[in-house]
Formats: C-alpha cells, structure tokens, sequence
C-alpha cells in the first residue's frame, strides 16, 4: 500500500467517529450514557428503536418525510426535464438571465424566508400538508435539477432529435421513448440530490407543518426539549434519519462523482 | 449549435412558475415589511429606508456580519484544500473507489438538526467521546457552554466534517475526467509532481473548484440549523452567525421591519460576493 492511501483513509476514521459514537449511544441505557463513560455499550439495549418503532409520532416522522422528499423530487424533475431541454437546445428571448435567475434562488437564506413562506402557505390553505413542504423545496431543488439535466443534455449529439424526426416521431414521443432513455443516468443523478437536499432540510420543514405532516427532523427536537435528557432515544432517531440516505447512495455510486462535473454555471 | 426558438418558454414555462411561486411572493412580503413600521393590530405605515438605515448603523448588525465572515472565511480555506488533497489521494479505479465514495458521501446526506445533534453528543465534557478524550486524556479543558473558543473551534470542525465531501466529490469528477494521454506526454517530458499538479490537474479543476467555493459560499453564509442545535449561538452572542441573529430578531422579538431589512442586505451581499467571484473566475473563458 502506499503510503499516500494513509490521507482518504484519515478522513474516512475522521467522517466515522461521531457516527460511530451515535450508533453506540442509541444501543445504551439512559442510566450508563448518564453514568459515566464507556467506549462500548456495556449492557446492550434496544428499548430506543422499540419506542421508535411502536409509537406512532416517531413512526409517522419518517413516514411524513419519506412522502413530501419524493413528491418533491418527482414535481422537481418533471417540471425540470422539458425546462433543460429547452436551456440545452433553444436559444429563446432572455434564457441565459433566466438561468441565472433560477440559480440565485439558493443563494436566499432559508431563515430570511420562513415566516414568509408560513403566510404564503397559509393563504393558499396548504398548509401542515406534504405538498406544502413538496412545493416549498421546489425552490432550490428545481434550479439544481435543472442545472444537472441540462449539463447532461447538452453532452447528447443534436444529431439524435434530427434522426428521430426523420424516422416519423412525435416529439412527445421521441421525448419520452428516446430522449428519457439516453440520460437516465442525468436523471438519477438529479434526483440523488433533489432527495438529498429535501431529506436534510428542516428550516422550511419546520415551518410549513404543524400535525398531519410533520416531519421526523421535527419529532426530534420536540422530544429534545420536551423529554428531558433522553440522549439515547435522540441518538437512535438520528441513526434511523441516516439509513434512507445510505441506501440512495449506495445505488447512485457510479454517478455522484460526475453530476456536479457535467452540469455548466 | 443552438436554434433560435421562442417555443423555448413553453418548456420553460412549469419551472417558471414554480420557482417564482415560492420567489417573488416570500420576497416581495420581506419588501412590504422591510419598509413599514407596525404597531400591532396589523395596522402598517410607511417608513421608507428608515429600517435600512437603522440595520446599517446598528453595531450588532456589524458584529453577526464580522462573525459570519470570519466563519465562511475559516471553513473556505480549510475545506477547499484540504478536498483537493484527499481527491488526488483517492484511488482512481477498482472496488475502493466505490467504497471511498459512499463513506464519503454518508455526511452530505445526514439531516442538518441531526448533524448538530450528533456533534453535541460527541462532544459532551464527560459522556461524549471527544469530550471525554479532550479533557480527561489530554487534560486540556474543553467546554463548549462556558469557552467561546471551543465554541468557534467545534462549530468549525463540524462544517469541515460535514461539508469538505462535497469538495472532494467535485474536485475528483474533475480529476477523472483528465485523459490518461496528458499523463503520459508529462512522463515523457520528466515533469515533476508539482508540474503535472500545477499545469494540468489544477486548469482542468477550475471550473469544478469554482462551482464547490461557489456553493460552499452560499451554503456557509446561510447556515442556520447545525449552530444553532449545538451552540444556540452561545456563549454570550460568541456564535451567533447572520442567520441566528436575524431569526432572534424576527421570531424572538418580533421586530419585522428590521429583520425584514436585515434579509434584504444579508441577500443582496451574498449576491454581490457570487456574482463578482463567478466572473472573475470565468472571465478568462471563451
């Protein structure tokens, strides 16, 4: 092994440690976290997940996240896969500050516009829905979208909508039989990070839900400061937020490192 | 070549009126606030720039947005180089790459209370493991509620934990998307390590580096929930960045006008910053 492997496999103990020290405290009773210090859970227990997993505003945290993520990542890509095709293909009256007025959106601070958005979302009676939340993230999750498709766009030779056109085809037909096909790697790219920036937000989250939707990022700080110091059940809820990403990773792994590369500023 | 066709905005038209749904309307109601004046009741009047002035003035206001600079500073100049360094370390093929790449990616996809959450845990004087070793190994007193520099410290080394992925994934695409032929016409003129670094890994980084500093600007000038979970902004004001101190001021006590005229500054500068770092950075292009 040489020995400039020693630096990424640093990083990677570094990246572990406090997740490390999450997973052990989620395993240990109340009385041993508040007892002193162990390295390895003296006496192993699983009464956090059950409590997770038995009462129903834990359980219905997650289940609220897990629906308004993929509404929201299903609204963004639809709505960004023709909008890409037209930045990629088209030149049309203003496109180039209309892309980078789309990008500006996620320069906002989220903080500047919770209160705001409350209002908004109040007024229009969407609010404490999923779609709320779904709409909300739309906001900086639909210019990423839009970014990364186009980039992937812009690398399919022009040659292929001409042929097709050649060949008879409709354009919603050429759209969605051959066009959709050739970039679904552009795709899963895309929605790997409208998921992951809608998984980890909270701010707006917070804000737009109050019972029915409320998300497990939510569940959590209530319990926080409600329960007193039950760090072993916050440590077993924030190793379960942690599995849904792990799993979406690990099937876009060939394509993470290339999404960010192929889209242009 | 591109085409010229208006039908462009029919395409265009559905993340139009999305972004501009969740844009303009928020923004525009930080517009009306930011220049009226309220005594309850929801009864408004008009205050002109009096807000804006006052926020410009107000030594608080200097002091969060020299707090908030200093941290986007720090976090910039260790996590830029630093993903450099561990994306030129990286293997470049094989089973490990895949491997690096997951446990890399694992923080980026943590929820943000989380992250904050599991750093307050970590780092608890007596329970938690960098506490514990930080004091009772090392014998150096380490307590984030009472010590403004341990504070600083850990609210730093959180971001490098939790951002520097992103760097390395950025700065890798652009590594493996070097050809192998430049590599080799560098061995066959005998360039050195810092040669093929500085003449071809670091031109074909650029525009990848200029998007990682870019989004590591916004991000980090916005940042909100990981501090405020684990400092509360504490102690004192020592940690309290842009985003906590305009929320103390909207939610906290209510004052709108000011928060809204704070938003509007806080906004127009990070514009300003990504737009003047965007085109120096591209102006050598085409």
């Amino acid at each position: 092994m040489r020995p400039r492997a020693l630096i990424p496999i640093l990083y990677i103990l570094f990246l572990l440690l406090p997740i490390y020290w999450l997973v052990a405290m989620s395993f240990k009773t109340t009385n041993e976290i508040l007892g002193g210090f162990s390295l390895f859970p003296q006496e192993w227990t699983f009464a956090s997940y059950r409590t997770i997993f038995t009462d129903p505003t834990w359980y219905w945290g997650y289940i609220n996240s897990i629906i308004y993520v993929s509404l929201n990542t299903v609204i963004s890509l639809l709505a960004a896969l023709p909008a890409a095709y037209a930045f990629s293909r088209f030149r049309f009256l203003g496109d180039k500050h209309l892309f980078f007025w789309l990008l500006t959106n996620r320069m906002a601070p989220a903080a500047v516009f919770a209160l705001p958005f409350f209002q908004l979302y109040s007024a229009v009676g969407l609010f404490d829905t999923h779609l709320a939340v779904a709409l909300a993230h739309c906001l900086f999750n639909i210019p990423l979208a839009v970014w990364i498709l186009e980039g992937f766009m812009s690398g399919v030779p022009k040659e292929l909508d001409e042929t097709a056109y050649v060949d008879g085809y409709s354009f919603p037909r050429f759209f969605i039989r051959i066009f959709v096909p050739t970039i679904k790697a552009g795709i899963g790219v895309a929605a790997f990070f409208c998921f992951m920036f809608s998984w980890v937000e909270l701010l707006l989250a917070k804000t737009l839900t109050a019972v029915e939707a409320k998300p497990i990022a939510a569940v959590m700080t209530r319990t926080a400061s409600s329960a007193g110091y039950e760090l072993g059940l916050l440590a077993a809820a924030g190793v379960l937020t942690i599995i849904p990403g792990a799993i979406v990773i690990w099937f876009v792994r060939n394509y993470i490192a290339k999404g960010f590369a192929l889209g242009r500023v | 070549m591109k085409t010229e066709n208006q039908r462009g905005w029919l395409f265009v038209l559905p993340v139009l009126i999305l972004v501009a749904f969740n844009a303009l309307v928020p923004l525009m109601t930080v517009v009306n606030y930011s220049v009226q004046e309220t005594f309850g009741d929801n009864l408004f009047f008009w205050h002109g720039v009096g807000w804006f002035e006052d926020v410009l003035r107000s030594d608080r206001f200097h002091a969060a947005l020299g707090r908030q600079a200093l941290f986007t500073f720090t976090i910039l100049l260790i996590e830029v180089p630093l993903g450099v360094a561990i994306a030129l370390a990286m293997p470049r093929k094989g089973f490990w790459v895949s491997v690096c790449l997951v446990l890399m990616a694992l923080p980026l996809l943590i929820p943000w209370n989380v992250v904050g959450a599991m750093w307050n845990i970590f780092t608890l004087p007596d329970i938690g493991l960098l506490g514990y070793f930080m004091n009772h190994v090392l014998g150096i007193d380490y307590n984030m509620t009472q010590s403004p520099l341990a504070a600083w410290v850990t609210i730093i080394v959180m971001d490098v934990w939790h951002w520097t992925s992103l760097v390395v994934l950025l700065a890798y695409a652009g590594l493996i998307s070097i050809p192998e032929a430049y590599y080799q016409a560098a061995k066959i003129d005998g360039a050195s390590n810092w040669a093929v670094f500085r003449y071809i890994q670091l031109p074909k980084m650029k525009r990848v580096l200029t998007i990682a500093v870019l989004l590591r600007f916004m991000d980090s000038f916005n940042i909100y929930t990981e501090p405020f979970v684990l400092t509360g902004g504490g102690p004192g004001n020592s940690t309290t960045l842009l985003s906590i101190d305009l929320v103390k001021v909207a939610l906290g006590q209510f004052d709108l006008g000011i928060a809204a005229a704070m938003s509007l500054i806080y906004f127009a500068f990070t514009l300003l910053v990504s737009w003047l770092f965007y085109t120096i950075m591209t102006r050598n292009e085409q």
